[in-house]
């Protein structure tokens, strides 16, 4: 079958490959139909991500149908059209009876590696470097399902491949980012990056109830689609003003009440600590860039809740604990545990809450998937979410 | 207050600098110190610079750094007959030189004086007669009870399951046992085993029969985890190869990374009892755990090797009851659990 394999930093080459097999259980094997190129799959073919081996295939946003199962599938049969989402879980755990599925602690196949960087290793999760496992990821024809039973979300008739597809990562990522603050009546909440988790924190906080969104980012374009399809208020070009005095003045002095980081760890600023923190990671000294997480810490009001959806993956340097312990902060973070999401998302979007669709910018054949990879990570063409079909 | 240990990060410290500065400016070093600066004096004092590089490392970065403080003490001693020879040397000036050996003996001193208290200051090994070896320890927690997981365990016909180095065991009855262990290109190992101690739902203890040609003992034991969460086993190994033919092949079997091993077994122990199978990933399939396949489905002649799943019944531990009540194979979408942090 056709592939997008990692082959090195910002290469990636579609080629062929085995099928999956089953080699579990409870696994079955997808027939995928949609896919799409997640931000943080750009850590990857930036060459962030330690523990890639050339040949891993990427991706962990994808949907299709049941092909096969293994013997002890009872929940869902070939023919099931299902989305996929991107944290393994094994739904016997504590971790996952206490609905943290992001965190299952079972899936991992290589959690010993995970355990050394990390502490504890989190679940297994789709095409993200054999650090999470090890698992083949979802820009293929076809994809290995684990624990088929509990993972897989099945599509009702009606919907299109596109109105679903994300519940497999970035809308509930979104929603998880928007939750954590615990949007109160007459909040006024900050996003930075208006990517598509981005876009879809500010929808979240929209369906949340917050009553001033504004959006940060440096491209005019996403800034756009953040006032015009998401649902901000206000924007901020972080390159053409100061994001910190402009939110202190929109904000009364207060800062704003919940911050929702939606950047991660190749934060970009114009500011010099750019250049620190960039020199830095070529050094191999700081392996992740802060900047958006500091300038959020900095900017929320006394006593308010930063929100991390943005992807980290090691260590950072200046963190102003200081802040966060003298102001009273609450930090919330975790990589999203989908499976608690996906139900409640899917009846919002049948309800007309939200259409996803529209951060879709780009949809291409998977065979074109090296020109995707580029195309979203220099911002071309006014890209912001691009969608393969295998 | 470990006194000891603080004076040897210090003495670390100071090694450190020093044996830097002899590396890179050996000559420099000499003019300071009063002793001659021909060949092969600045080959020596790099030679020193790497030697206290080397036990600068070892004072600062080990918990208990005593054969490193030793070393010290060693080197001091070598040092002290050089510098003695250093003074009466021909191109020698006598006044530094006299002083820098007098410092090279006050440094000994408070090498030896290190020395002596972080030796008493580090805990003792626990000496079973095994030659001072530390045992592994490891814990995990499994949502099941304490008595379902001893009951697992004392069936020894599991062990293999999880524990993967293990090829069989063999329960001969009255707490007797044979074991046959799976080493590097085929060789395998094997030897009895007897348990010395079986508190159901509570503890397993057992050791290979003396004489039996390998030293291994180990403890588990299973306690109720806080609140809803099952069991808390933890394990307690020494394995101690024997010298000899079979002891090469024994000890890369025992893995290099003992601890890395057990903590795996246990991992697998606990996937098998919550999810009724161990996970694999295409990448670490068969085991692998340095030069992994890459994340891609396995081709025909890399999958032969791994047990086929697509037959035969499902293992029984899927539909028993858990710790919490709960029980396998409910969609999680349309669980109930508890929203973090919400409201």
């Amino acid at each position: 079958m056709q592939a997008t394999t990692w082959q090195g930093p910002n290469t990636v080459k579609v080629q062929d490959v085995p099928e999956p097999r089953i080699l579990n259980r409870h696994d079955a094997i997808v027939r995928i139909t949609s896919t799409a190129i997640c931000g943080s799959d750009l850590h990857l073919y930036d060459g962030y991500i330690p523990t890639m081996v050339k040949g891993d295939i990427l991706g962990h946003e994808f949907m299709g149908e049941v092909v096969e199962t293994g013997p002890d599938v009872r929940n869902v049969r070939p023919g099931d059209r299902v989305v996929v989402p991107f944290p393994i879980a094994c739904g016997s755990c504590w971790s996952c009876r206490q609905g943290l599925f992001a965190a299952c602690e079972n899936t991992n196949a290589n959690a010993w590696m995970a355990e050394k960087l990390f502490g504890h290793a989190p679940a297994g999760i789709y095409g993200y470097s054999h650090l999470t496992g090890g698992y083949p990821g979802g820009q293929a024809q076809f994809a290995r399902v684990p624990f088929a039973d509990v993972n897989p979300l099945k599509v009702p008739d009606g919907m299109t491949d596109e109105q679903v597809l994300f519940l497999s990562d970035i809308l509930p990522t979104g929603y998880m980012g928007a939750e954590m603050c615990d949007i109160q009546p007459g909040d006024v909440v900050a996003v930075w990056g208006a990517g598509p988790v981005g876009q879809f924190a500010i929808a979240s906080a929209r369906m949340l109830g917050a009553e001033q969104i504004i959006a940060i980012d440096r491209f005019p374009y996403r800034l756009r689609m953040a006032k015009e399809r998401a649902g901000a208020d206000i924007t901020i070009n972080y390159e053409e003003q100061d994001v910190l005095e402009t939110l202190r003045e929109l904000t009364g002095g207060r800062g704003p009440d919940k911050v929702i980081e939606a950047v991660g760890m190749e934060a970009h600023s114009p500011r010099i600590e750019y250049a620190y923190d960039r020199a830095k990671q070529a050094m191999r000294i700081e392996t992740d860039r802060p900047l958006a997480l500091r300038e959020a810490i900095m900017a929320v009001r006394n006593g308010g809740v930063v929100s991390v959806i943005g992807a980290f993956g090691g260590f950072i340097d200046k963190f102003p604990i200081g802040a966060v312990m003298n102001r009273g902060l609450t930090i919330r973070a975790g990589q999203c545990h989908v499976q608690r999401y996906m139900q409640p998302l899917l009846e919002r979007i049948q309800a007309g809450d939200i259409d996803p669709t529209f951060v879709i910018t780009h949809r291409m054949p998977l065979a074109d998937a090296p020109k995707g990879y580029e195309i979203f990570k220099h911002k071309e063409d006014e890209c912001v979410k691009v969608v393969l079909q295998p | 207050m470990a006194i000891g240990r603080t004076l040897s990060r210090g003495l670390g410290a100071f090694s450190l600098g020093l044996g830097v500065a002899q590396l890179v400016a050996p000559r420099r070093l000499l003019e300071a110190t009063g002793f001659p600066t021909g060949r092969p004096a600045p080959l020596i004092v790099r030679a020193i610079g790497v030697r206290e590089i080397g036990a600068a490392g070892g004072l600062l970065v080990q918990r208990w750094p005593v054969p490193f403080a030793w070393m010290r003490v060693a080197g001091d001693a070598m040092d002290i007959v050089l510098a003695g020879r250093g003074v009466r040397a021909r191109g020698a000036r006598r006044d530094r030189a006299t002083a820098a050996l007098g410092a090279i003996v006050a440094i000994s001193a408070a090498d030896l004086v290190t020395s002596v208290l972080v030796t008493r200051e580090a805990p003792r090994q626990k000496d079973e007669g095994l030659g001072g070896r530390k045992p592994v320890r490891r814990s995990i927690t499994i949502n099941r009870t304490p008595d379902e997981v001893y009951a697992y365990w004392r069936n020894l016909d599991n062990l293999p399951r999880f524990m993967h180095h293990l090829e069989e065991v063999r329960d001969q009855g009255d707490g007797r046992s044979h074991w046959v262990a799976k080493g590097p290109a085929g060789t395998k190992a094997s030897w009895d085993a007897e348990i010395t101690e079986d508190r159901p739902g509570e503890r397993i203890a057992w050791r290979a029969v003396p004489g039996s040609g390998i030293q291994n003992w180990g403890t588990v034991t299973f306690a109720r985890a806080p609140g809803d969460r099952g069991t808390q086993v933890l394990v307690e190994l020494v394995y101690e190869p024997p010298a000899g033919p079979i002891g090469v092949a024994a000890a890369k079997l025992f893995g290099e990374e003992p601890e890395q091993q057990t903590a795996g077994d246990l991992r697998r122990l606990k996937q098998v009892l919550e999810t009724g199978e161990v996970i694999v990933s295409e990448a670490m399939a068969g085991g692998r755990t340095v030069r992994q396949r890459p994340a891609r489905p396995l081709k025909p002649d890399e999958a032969a090797s791994l047990p086929d799943v697509t037959g035969g019944n499902g293992h029984a531990f899927d539909d028993a009851p858990r710790a919490d009540g709960t029980s396998a194979g409910q969609p999680l979408q349309a669980t109930d659990a508890h929203p973090v942090g919400a409201g």
